[in-house]
């Protein structure tokens, strides 16, 4: 479903050149739960904001269900980010003026859902993730946890493809963490893929595969 | 994406930020609302002018001369002579003490006018009789009372061929006039009419400065005019500048250019007080644009487009400039209203509301545009690193 091929970043700092991603090249099917790990720098974020279309390779060529992202316009890129992938972010990235289900219906309202199913939609989902009863509160009156879930039920509300999550459990501590990571693997058991950035080699451990980067480039790819 | 929702999404932004989004109106309020009030009452006022102008009708001819020696009785009367004029009315105009009996009197303009008078200016008396030829030869010490001045000193009694005091003589009352309004500055309800002759004696001056001409056929009005100055100027040897003979339809015309040019000086005023209310508008919104970058990052990671974000931002400084613009015509028509009651005429149309609205709104998508656009354009991934 995701294919990578010699995709190339380079970044100008003053005058020298940073290889942010270097020739990465791999292969992500449907239903895989995908681990990114490496140092700090090593261009994890830079290969995240690539597969979700957030940005494009200054080389090689990246496909998303068939689609060749290099050719495609501003505009097909929202709508792919739109229906095709849910973020999830390390700081939550929530709109702090707009209640938990308002949040969730954001990306709804891109995809054109009409209001009423939008909002039947956005209750189920935050359901799913557990917050039944937060409907009403804004990111402000929620737990880093809890704000943590209302994101996942964003990134669900479009039935993405993919979840990509940006080491989600960076700013919860250990036992909120290992919720989010149950709660993510519950969603793959469900046939949800998922692509997750993490430090935490615990973490790591969890997904059934690992894309180990080291500056800008596959190191190792172990398969548990 | 719903436009109703872009709406109140952007009502929500304007709430949550109310000081911010009163002061960004301000400017505009202010401007929308000296409009509506400037507007108002210099249309009132020349609109004023210019019916009371009309209400003498466009067949008279305001006379005046500024010679040395005026005209004699004799020479008014030979000018109503000529073709295509159907009659003059002289005046005089004196000021004078008016009593009853042993009351003390007030200073009220006495005006001395001869059997024309009346109906050159269309005043109809309610009771009595007009000023005669005869009053006029003997210098009668008779006259006829305006509406206000019968109230004052007679209250409900009949006040004809009754004695009033003029400048110290007694004078019959022999007519009173219908209630007439004001009219060209001058307020007949507050006058007193006596015949010329009689007020000349009262002033001690026996020129006539000033007259109407009622021409015979209104299309003609031009060439009575031309020959109404030609007979003064033959008669008193007088230079053009001496004397002045206007139709009432060029005072028309000078009215409705003084008020085109009052219009466009306001309007003047007005399109800069807005354009510095419009910058306010474009510098808040660029302020809001670097506030919620964040928050634009996030709704294009969500899957917004572009154009979802320009609309998003110019909705929300129209709705800000709109809600300024309602706000500046209300607190317009209430100044004005205000202005009314202390005695200005205010005359609104719904044109100029219209046209105030109208431009709150252009100024909205005018200095709207370039921070939504600014908007629209950032790079996502740099919005979301933003903190
Ligand atoms: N916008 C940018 N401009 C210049 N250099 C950049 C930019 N974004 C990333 N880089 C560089 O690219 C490299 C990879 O950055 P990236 O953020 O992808 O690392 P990371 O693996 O996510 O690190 P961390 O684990 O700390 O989040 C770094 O050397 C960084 O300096
Ligand atoms: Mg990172």
């Amino acid at each position: 479903m995701i294919e990578m091929k010699n995709v190339s970043k380079t970044y100008m700092i003053g005058d020298t050149e940073v290889k942010a991603l270097d020739q990465i090249h791999f292969q992500i099917g449907k239903g895989e739960f995908v681990a990114i790990v490496g140092p700090s720098g090593s261009g994890k974020s830079t290969l995240m904001n690539m597969l979700g279309c957030l940005d494009v390779p200054d080389e090689g060529e990246y496909f998303l269900d068939g689609i060749d992202i290099n050719n495609s316009s501003d505009n097909d890129l929202a709508q792919i980010r739109n229906t095709k992938i849910g973020f999830v972010f390390q700081n939550f990235n929530l709109l702090s003026k707009l209640n938990a289900l308002e949040n969730v219906e954001v990306p709804m309202m891109y995809k054109g859902v009409s209001a009423g199913e939008s909002k039947r939609l956005a209750s189920a989902y935050l359901e799913r993730v557990g917050l039944q009863d937060r409907g009403k509160h804004t990111p402000k009156e929620l737990s880093g946890g809890q704000q943590q879930r209302v994101a996942i039920a964003r990134a669900l509300s479009c039935e993405p493809q993919i979840i990509l999550a940006d080491e989600p459990t960076g700013a919860l501590d250990q036992k909120t963490g290992r919720e989010i990571i149950c709660l993510l693997k519950e969603l793959n058991a469900q046939g949800q893929t998922i692509i997750l950035i993490t430090h935490d080699n615990n973490i790591a451990q969890q997904a059934n595969r690992q894309i180990c980067i080291i500056d800008g480039q596959i190191s190792e790819e172990p398969r548990l | 994406m719903k436009i109703m929702r872009t709406i109140r999404l952007a009502l929500k932004n304007i709430r949550s930020n109310k000081l911010r989004s009163a002061l960004t109106m301000l400017g505009l309020i202010i401007g929308i609302s000296s409009v509506i009030v400037l507007v108002g009452i210099g249309t009132g006022a020349t609109t004023n002018i210019t019916s009371e102008v009309a209400s003498l009708g466009t067949d008279i001819l305001t006379v005046s001369v500024n010679t040395d020696q005026g005209l004699t009785l004799d020479e008014v009367s030979e000018l109503s002579e000529l073709s295509g004029i159907k009659q003059a009315a002289p005046f005089a105009n004196v000021s004078a003490t008016v009593s009853k009996g042993a009351s003390t009197g007030s200073m009220l303009s006495v005006l001395g006018v001869d059997g024309n008078y009346l109906d050159v200016r269309n005043y109809t008396l309610s009771a009595g009789r007009e000023i005669s030829f005869i009053d006029l030869d003997n210098q009668s010490k008779v006259c006829i009372i305006g509406a206000d001045v019968s109230q004052d000193l007679f209250n409900n009694e009949n006040p004809v061929d009754q004695t009033i005091k003029i400048g110290g003589d007694n004078y019959t009352v022999i007519g009173t006039l219908t209630e007439q309004g004001s009219s060209m500055g001058t307020n007949a309800d507050s006058m007193v009419l006596m015949p010329v002759t009689t007020a000349q004696s009262l002033a001690g001056s026996g020129d006539i400065k000033s007259l109407y001409v009622q021409t015979e056929n209104e299309d003609a009005v031009n060439f009575t005019q031309l020959a109404t100055e030609n007979y003064l100027k033959t008669t008193l040897d007088a230079s053009s500048d001496e004397i002045s003979v206007t139709t009432q339809q060029s005072m028309l015309d000078t009215m409705s250019s003084v008020q085109d040019t009052l219009i466009l000086l306001l309007a003047g005023i007005a399109s800069i007080s807005l354009l510095v209310g419009g910058i306010g508008v474009m510098n808040v919104m660029l302020v809001s644009v670097t506030e919620r970058t964040k928050e634009i990052g996030i709704r294009k990671s969500l899957g917004a487009r572009k154009s979802n974000i320009l609309v998003q931002f110019l909705i929300e400084a129209l709705i800000l400039c709109l809600l300024g613009g309602i706000t500046g015509i209300l607190l317009g028509l209430g100044v004005g209203s205000a202005a009314e009651l202390l005695g200005y005429t205010f005359t609104y149309s719904l044109n100029i509301v219209g046209i105030a609205f109208g431009f709150a709104a252009v100024i909205g998508l005018v200095f709207g545009i370039f921070p939504a656009y600014r908007a629209s354009c950032l790079n996502p991934i740099e919005a979301l690193r933003m903190d």
